[in-house]
């Protein structure tokens, strides 16, 4: 292994910390060494400037859901692949899901993951544990061990598939408590969507594709957040996409139940009206809702009762998505385009401001995970885990610009608002200038 | 002329008529010793069909001929589904052909879509059926037979009552025939047990109707949709066949309860003794043979105004 270097000292001038006032940022050491003033004042000679005049700068995004396909579809994504992407779109931190072949549902492939993202060294990957052996919804997977290993996992999740039986689900959320762990649901009710292609609606009649209703995922998030609080454990509920599960989800805070939330980008942003060019780009799980779904969504963002973005990046090969509707994947690529997204959708809108932005992407999610060291206030003594944004500027996706091994992004051509121009991990650059800039070796100060 | 036919909402009511009046003279020609016009000579037409439709390909096949375009017929059945030959290579093949128009039966909705938008083809892509979304040659050939019993055989549909019994989820036949008898003015009536009405049906431009009996007397056609067997006990649409077709299938009984005008009709092919008796069947208000003779006819005159009107054209 090589021996790291200590990463160049950066003072950032200028900058808008969650929007906020302009200040100076001195990164030293992987650390937030100073603001204001004194960053200038302390700023060794040598030092990195970055003139982020007009630039917001928000603590490093943190992903709960991310697919990064390795093991097994590393010609979907690989962890290098993914986390260089992620980089790109400000983000220090993902939570890679587990259902790769072979399934991250034992201490052996969990540690594999988290090894990868260390030696990539693009941004943390935190491994997501498997409920149940092989995603099979069977029987319970070595949460345990997989919780004791080096890749301390906290997240479990059969996500891809959902944990439908009440017991299993049941015991999963007993035994997590162990570990302050916590059971991420992927809502849906398997018999309700058998062979499901769409939001079942007007539309999914008209087009003539089997529908998905919003029915089979409310169902597992009212059982769900009843199971949860019955046995006192934490529940997180993947890609939240309806009206509906919103006011469950609403009910269950409201009791005070350990119920936390997520959204997706394109789930506030799209809707099935795309599915009518039988574009398999926008083909999806859950799928993309109505725009009273959207509404709901984003207002559930704004008021807290969803407590993360987080972007369900879901790679596939071309292969995958060039076919007709019913053969192709389900999924969309996201951690490129995710920021850009919440600003249009959310900021723009005036529904949150970029402290919300920054308590949605990264500290709720930190939290939720239970990761240490992301999600943290932007002042003297913290990580210096950080996104700086040109909020001004725009681009146009074009999907054969992305990082992402894969190309299924569904905003080719989009105009969307705002762009990352540096990502740094702990005190490294990432990202400089809206481009790679360099990956922080394994080993360094964990 | 539109230069894809992939949904019955492609036509507008006149665009519609256009096919129906073309059909009408292209029928007299069916009387003529020698049935063939020079039409389409040089042009050529490709039939691909990744699921087996006999009667849909042969109607297909013989308006081709009869216009004297050069017909290819590539049976492709199940070849993307079991992950041999993709969609998208089958097409490239095609244009390699040099395909004027592809005419195509698809187990998947939306494939003749994919195939009209990817610019896989150039040539005028024809829905012969594409899953459980349309089918707009079907409910043409049901138009034209419906106006020539009900309308004089000229002119639109305008207050026509038609009623459409069955499978209304599961049928691409009842799909584009409400999108395409409303154009054309008919009243449209659906009447399905409530499992086989799609969610969002209320936003069709038809009326529903749990109530076969109740539907009978206000109507000047029923057409009957073939219900497929595994949607029952299996499928846990319906009890059983024997429920279905005391509720939903049309017997003698029923026909008493039609005016005397009325006439009916189906698809094909037909489940005799499930959703229509064979003494309905083969009943002389019955005009199901007919309806195929018609469909090369109407089949003819989409191929016919697809392709002439697509040299030189612009009209996307």
């Amino acid at each position: 292994m090589t021996i790291p270097s200590e990463p160049t000292p950066t003072l950032v001038r200028g900058v808008r910390p969650l929007g906020g006032t302009p200040t100076d940022l001195l990164l030293v050491g992987g650390s937030i060494a100073a603001t204001g003033a004194q960053a200038v004042a302390d700023a060794p000679p040598g030092a990195r400037h970055v003139d982020a005049a007009g630039w917001v700068a928000l603590p490093g995004l943190v992903d709960l859901h991310t697919h990064l396909r390795e093991p097994g579809r590393e010609d979907a994504e690989t962890v290098e692949s993914g986390t260089r992407a992620a980089a790109l779109g400000g983000f220090t931190a993902v939570h890679a899901m587990a259902n790769t072949d072979p399934v991250a549902d034992t201490a052996g492939v969990v540690e594999q993951v988290w090894r990868l993202g260390r030696e990539a060294g693009w941004c943390d990957v935190h491994p997501v544990g498997a409920v149940t052996v092989g995603i099979a919804g069977q029987r319970l997977a070595e949460l345990g061990a997989m919780a004791d290993s080096a890749a301390r996992v906290r997240v479990f999740s059969d996500d891809g598939h959902c944990v439908s039986d009440a017991v299993l689900m049941r015991r999963a959320l007993e035994y997590v408590k162990a570990f302050d762990g916590v059971v991420a649901q992927h809502a849906q009710e398997p018999r309700l969507t058998e062979g499901a292609q769409m939001n079942e609606g007007q539309l999914s009649g008209r087009l003539g594709l089997a529908g998905w209703p919003a029915v089979a995922e409310e169902a597992i998030v009212a059982r769900d957040v009843l199971l949860a609080a019955h046995v006192g454990s934490r529940l997180h509920v993947c890609h939240v996409s309806t009206a509906g599960s919103v006011e469950i989800l609403r009910w269950a805070k409201s009791k005070g139940w350990a119920v936390t939330a997520e959204v997706t980008p394109h789930h506030l942003l799209l809707t099935d009206e795309l599915a009518t060019s039988y574009d398999p780009a926008f083909k999806v799980n859950p799928p993309l809702r109505t725009a009273e779904d959207v509404v709901a969504l984003r207002a559930a963002l704004a008021d807290g009762t969803i407590d993360a973005v987080a972007t369900d990046h879901a790679p596939h090969p071309v292969e995958d998505k060039e076919c007709e509707w019913a053969a192709a994947a389900m999924g969309m690529l996201g951690l490129e385009t995710a920021l850009s997204v919440v600003q249009h959708a959310m900021v723009d809108t005036g529904l949150l401001d970029w402290a919300g932005v920054a308590d949605r992407m990264s500290t709720r999610p930190a939290a939720i995970g239970r990761v240490s060291g992301h999600g943290r206030p932007l002042v003297a003594g913290e990580p210096a885990n950080l996104v700086l944004l040109d909020t001004a500027a725009g681009r146009t996706v074009r999907a054969a610009e992305l990082a992402s091994l894969s190309r299924n992004t569904p905003y080719e051509g989009r105009e969307l608002p705002g762009r990352v121009v540096a990502t740094f991990l702990r005190g490294r650059a990432t990202v400089l200038d809206g481009s790679l800039a360099g990956a922080e070796p394994a080993g360094l100060l964990r | 002329m539109i230069r894809h036919l992939l949904s019955a909402a492609d036509l507008d009511h006149t665009q519609a008529l256009r096919v129906l009046d073309t059909a009408a003279e292209l029928l007299a020609l069916a009387d003529r010793p020698i049935k063939k016009l020079p039409t389409l000579r040089g042009r050529t037409v490709v039939n691909l069909f990744f699921e087996d439709s006999t009667r849909t390909r042969i109607s297909f096949e013989a308006a081709a001929k009869r216009l004297s375009a050069d017909v290819i017929t590539f049976s492709a059945k199940g070849s993307s589904v079991s992950k041999g030959e993709s969609l998208k290579d089958t097409a490239l093949t095609l244009q390699a052909l040099g395909a004027d128009a592809v005419i195509v039966r698809h187990q998947s909705s939306g494939a003749p879509h994919r195939l009209a938008s990817s610019g896989w083809v150039d040539g005028s892509v024809v829905n012969a059926g594409d899953g459980t979304h349309e089918h707009p040659t079907q409910a043409l050939l049901d138009a034209f037979t419906l106006r020539r019993h009900l309308a004089g055989g000229a002119g639109d549909l305008d207050g026509r009552r038609v009623t459409i019994v069955g499978d209304v989820l599961h049928s691409r036949v009842a799909r584009s025939n409400a999108l395409l008898l409303s154009t054309l003015g008919a009243e449209v009536t659906l009447v399905a047990p409530p499992t086989l009405l799609p969610v969002g049906v209320e936003a069709w431009p038809v009326a529903t109707s749990y109530d076969l009996d109740g539907s009978l007397a206000k109507t000047d056609a029923v057409m009957m949709l073939r219900v497929q067997r595994e949607r029952g006990a299996a499928g846990g649409f319906f009890p059983s066949e024997r429920e279905y077709s005391r509720r939903y299938g049309i017997d003698a009984r029923r026909m008493q309860l039609l005016p005397d005008h009325a006439i009916v009709m189906h698809p094909g092919p037909m489940n005799r003794g499930v959703e229509i008796s064979a003494e309905v069947a083969d009943h002389q208000r019955s005009v199901i043979v007919e309806q195929v003779a018609n469909g090369v006819a109407v089949r003819m005159a989409v191929l016919y105004l697809l392709l002439s009107g697509s040299e030189g054209s612009t009209e996307a």
